[in-house]
């Protein structure tokens, strides 16, 4: 049993203590799975690091107790420590891939695992791994235990880690995002497979995450974390009935659950604690009898990727005869899981790689063999916001010269105009005037996807392709990011391409849905027709993969009406 | 004054306003320009007069560093030397940095079959050592400021390439150079905005290393008398003619040396600080 009281760890810094996590109390019981939620920087990492004995050196204890079975890990020597860990404690990262090591055979990670707690011979570790191998259901364990790490899926890799987990049968397992790094349909694997596995092995399970729908999923209790304290504690069921605090309802409410009604957007944290509900601007809805604003014909693109040991290249068709339309003030959700070609069919569209056969039309034009010089001019129509919002900001660049950038490339107005415009933009989409000289970062992500949003509409474009635009965010702030995009669409009458992976976030922002699935369009239709009733059995799979919070079925209805 | 001026002023002046311990390094730096700029002027005694009655003599009244091999004074040659040194290393700097960097570029973001041509043909010259190549060529050119900078200068060339076409890459692979070209951005302003001041860091450090190793080829050359041609002197050349005489005048070795390790450390110092000052994630607020 993992009990952890009055827990707070500070950083140093120039200027003293700063508090990181602040008198945080909870217990696991063994065959119990505790979810830790909250969102990026409210401290739940550091308190798992705190568990494990690995702080970073600039943070340091300054309160309570990490007891396991009434021993107190804080007071340990960090020799005693580090052969709990593994045996008695042990982890499950975020990134399977990057956390085996890339030059060893799955297997041999797993067996010096073993080798390095428990007194027998390699052999009989050998055969524990192939038994652990099968156990976590890896397909064909004994090619695992020989294949390198990048040899498997990240689903597969992240089973290996599980493996190597439980191996030792700990009695406490951290788990670290485990699964934000897959697709969901594998998500839903590991999770099924991690709960199950744990009714046999008895450990006490913390869960950390900032996917709501994985606690509700997975954990028999929740915990919420905000700022470094612990604002709710409850058994799952009762967390979504009955959320107490106003973070939590807040972070329930941001969370996208069925379509986007009329007017209503995603609540926040801020308005939950006000007690309000965000208001979005009506929009004209978009007129499927006028021409399209964006029609692609037959697209195909193929890659040579080199064979390795295998003479000769292969091919692979990333995008495969694809068609789409895209209607003027429509929002086109285009979900799939990574790999499938969504981002180079956004790429296609964009022009930044060339397609090699088919037809783009855009408002009825030809853009498909377009010179890079005739392309100039439809770029001001066709804006992209970008997946990263670290990486697609140029970090030498200010706020005002990063959103004036099309502006100067296209040389609108003068100086002055383009300054005013920016500081329009700039406001536009809630960022303070003083924001226009910094540099990005400075900001959040949050208000640095509000950046590239705003640069995005400096020119007025009629289409925005937004490539998984807000999987980097927080749920709050990808709420704010939703509802703003969901204003500047009634206002200036955009159409979007919305691709991600989030079947939720989809559903709530799409008219019409495609889905793909290597590299072809297998399914398009209205939103409300493809969640209701999905004709192709991967939409079928997709759907059910999806983590569901209890009562949200009656809450959609409820929203739709 | 012009824009890029005021730029590099005001720069200059947030860097020593930035780090308190700065000051003094671009004292030092500053007091070595003043000294370039104006040496002749400053030298107590011709430089050129031979004594042969005061050969290698320790530092006196009459010569407050001593005199060399001919009898001349230490302290007015080494005011004299230092301006070829450093127009060497400057302008062999500056030529090395606007080369390296336009063919780095150029290999990375250009088109492939360009990449790996001036990939290649900088491993070639890479594989040859600097002091042979740069034998050569004065060897068969001719010796003076003017060809060392342009051998020196085209000697290092590669090296900018090399740490120029590796930023670029790591670059030219993020979100925000896509997003330029999705914008419609021409190649130039990519180029100007996009990459450069973002490959800023890596090239600002290799041209303090260039500089200082600029000075120890020219010394090197120099020392082997296919630098600056004597009676003209130089650091580089003192400390060649110098070694010689290590058992008669120890310290006619050492004022070069020194003077030549102290401008190498201000020049490495402010190019560190100016690196983290030039990147606004590493600048403290």
């Amino acid at each position: 049993m993992l009990k952890i009281e009055g827990l707070s760890i500070a950083f140093r810094t120039a200027e003293g203590l700063r508090p990181a996590v602040t008198d945080m109390s909870f217990e696991i019981a063994p065959g119990e799975i505790l979810g830790l939620v909250g969102e990026s920087g409210s401290g739940k990492t550091l308190m798992s690091l705190a568990v494990m004995g690995l702080l970073p050196p600039n943070a340091v204890v300054t309160a309570g107790r990490v007891l396991d079975q009434g021993t107190d890990l804080l007071g340990l020597p960090p020799e005693a420590l580090r052969r709990r860990r593994g045996a008695e404690i042990s982890m499950i990262f975020q990134d399977p891939i990057a956390s085996l090591d890339p030059l060893y055979r799955c297997g041999d990670q797993v067996i010096e695992a073993i080798l390095l707690h428990e007194p027998i011979g390699r052999r009989a570790a050998r055969a524990r791994a192939l038994e652990l191998f099968e156990r976590v259901r890896l397909p064909d364990p004994a090619r695992a235990m020989r294949a390198y790490p990048h040899e498997l899926s990240g689903g597969q890799c992240q089973r290996v880690m599980i493996a190597m987990a439980i191996v030792c049968r700990p009695r406490i397992i951290i788990a670290d995002e485990p699964t934000t790094a897959l697709d969901v349909t594998v998500q839903r694997q590991v999770l099924d497979l991690l709960r199950e596995l744990n009714r046999e092995v008895g450990a006490a399970i913390l869960l950390i995450t900032h996917d709501l729908g994985v606690i509700a999923q997975t954990a028999d209790r929740v915990a919420v974390m905000y700022q470094g304290r612990m604002v709710e504690e409850a058994r799952t069921a009762d967390l979504f009935a009955r959320p107490q605090q106003p973070y939590t309802r807040g972070l329930i409410g941001a969370m996208p659950q069925g379509r986007q009604a009329p007017g209503q957007g995603l609540t926040t944290v801020a308005a939950a604690a006000a007690g309000t509900t965000r208001a979005i601007a009506l929009r004209t809805p978009p007129d499927p009898s006028a021409p399209p604003l964006l029609e692609i014909r037959d697209l195909d693109k193929s890659y040579r990727v080199p064979g390795g040991l295998v003479p000769g290249a292969r091919t692979v068709r990333a995008v495969d005869g694809v068609s789409l339309s895209i209607w003027p003030r429509e929002t086109l959700g285009l979900v799939g899981e990574s790999g499938c070609g969504k981002t180079t069919l956004s790429r296609l569209i964009m022009r930044l790689s060339e397609p090699d056969s088919g037809q783009m039309l855009f408002a009825g034009r030809d853009i498909t063999h377009l010179s890079p010089k005739a392309m100039v001019p439809l770029r001001r129509e066709i804006s992209m916001v970008f997946q990263n919002p670290y990486g697609s900001l140029n970090p030498r660049q200010t706020v005002e010269e990063l959103v004036g950038a099309p502006l100067i490339i296209h040389g609108e107005g003068d100086a002055a105009s383009r300054q005013a415009r920016v500081a329009r933009l700039v406001e536009h989409v809630g960022l303070p005037r003083a924001a226009l000289s910094r540099y990005p970062h400075e900001f959040s992500g949050g208000q640095r996807q509000r950046i590239v949003i705003a640069r995005a509409l400096a020119l007025n474009p009629r289409l925005v392709i937004c490539d998984e635009a807000v999987s980097a965010l927080d749920l709050s702030v990808q709420a704010q990011v939703l509802n703003l995009l969901a204003d500047l669409q009634a206002e200036h009458d955009l159409a979007y391409l919305f691709i991600s992976h989030d079947l939720s976030v989809v559903e709530h922002v799409s008219d019409r849905i495609a889905v793909m699935q290597k590299g072809r369009i297998v399914e398009t239709g209205p939103a409300e027709a493809i969640f209701a009733a999905p004709r192709d059995p991967y939409t079928r799979a997709l759907l059910s993969a999806v983590p569901r919070i209890p009562g949200q079925s009656a809450r959609s209805e409820e929203t739709a009406r | 004054m012009t824009r890029p001026m005021r730029g590099i002023v005001h720069t200059l002046r947030d860097l020593a306003r930035s780090r308190p311990a700065i000051r003094l390094w671009m004292g030092v730096l500053a007091l070595i320009v003043l000294v370039a700029l104006f040496g002749p002027l400053m030298a107590p005694q011709d430089a050129f007069a031979i004594n042969p009655l005061a050969v290698l003599q320790g530092p006196s009244a009459a010569h407050p560093l001593g005199t060399d091999e001919f009898g001349r004074d230490l302290l007015s040659r080494l005011l004299i030397g230092i301006r070829p040194t450093m127009l060497v290393a400057l302008g062999a700097t500056a030529i090395a940095a606007a080369g390296g960097t336009t063919l780095g570029i150029f290999a990375a973001y250009g088109p492939n079959w360009l990449g790996t041509t001036i990939m290649r043909g900088v491993d070639v010259m890479l594989s040859f050592p600097p002091i042979l190549l740069a034998l050569l060529a004065v060897g068969f050119w001719k010796s003076g400021v003017s060809s060392l900078i342009i051998v020196i200068g085209i000697l290092y060339i590669p090296h900018f390439a090399r740490v120029a076409q590796a930023a670029t890459l790591q670059v030219v692979r993020q979100e925000f150079i896509e997003a330029e070209h999705s914008m419609g951005a021409p190649y130039r302003r990519v180029v100007a905005t996009g990459i450069l001041p973002n490959i800023l860091s890596p090239l600002v450090v290799q041209a303090t290393l260039t500089l200082a190793a600029a000075i120890l080829l020219e010394s090197g050359l120099s020392f082997l008398g296919l630098g600056i041609v004597p009676p003209e002197p130089s650091w580089g050349q003192m400390i060649g003619t110098a070694r010689g005489y290590l058992g008669q005048n120890p310290l006619y070795v050492l004022w070069p040396s020194a003077c030549l390790a102290l401008t190498v450390l201000a020049i490495n110092i402010i190019g560190d600080a100016l690196r983290d000052h030039l990147d606004p994630r590493l600048r403290q607020v």
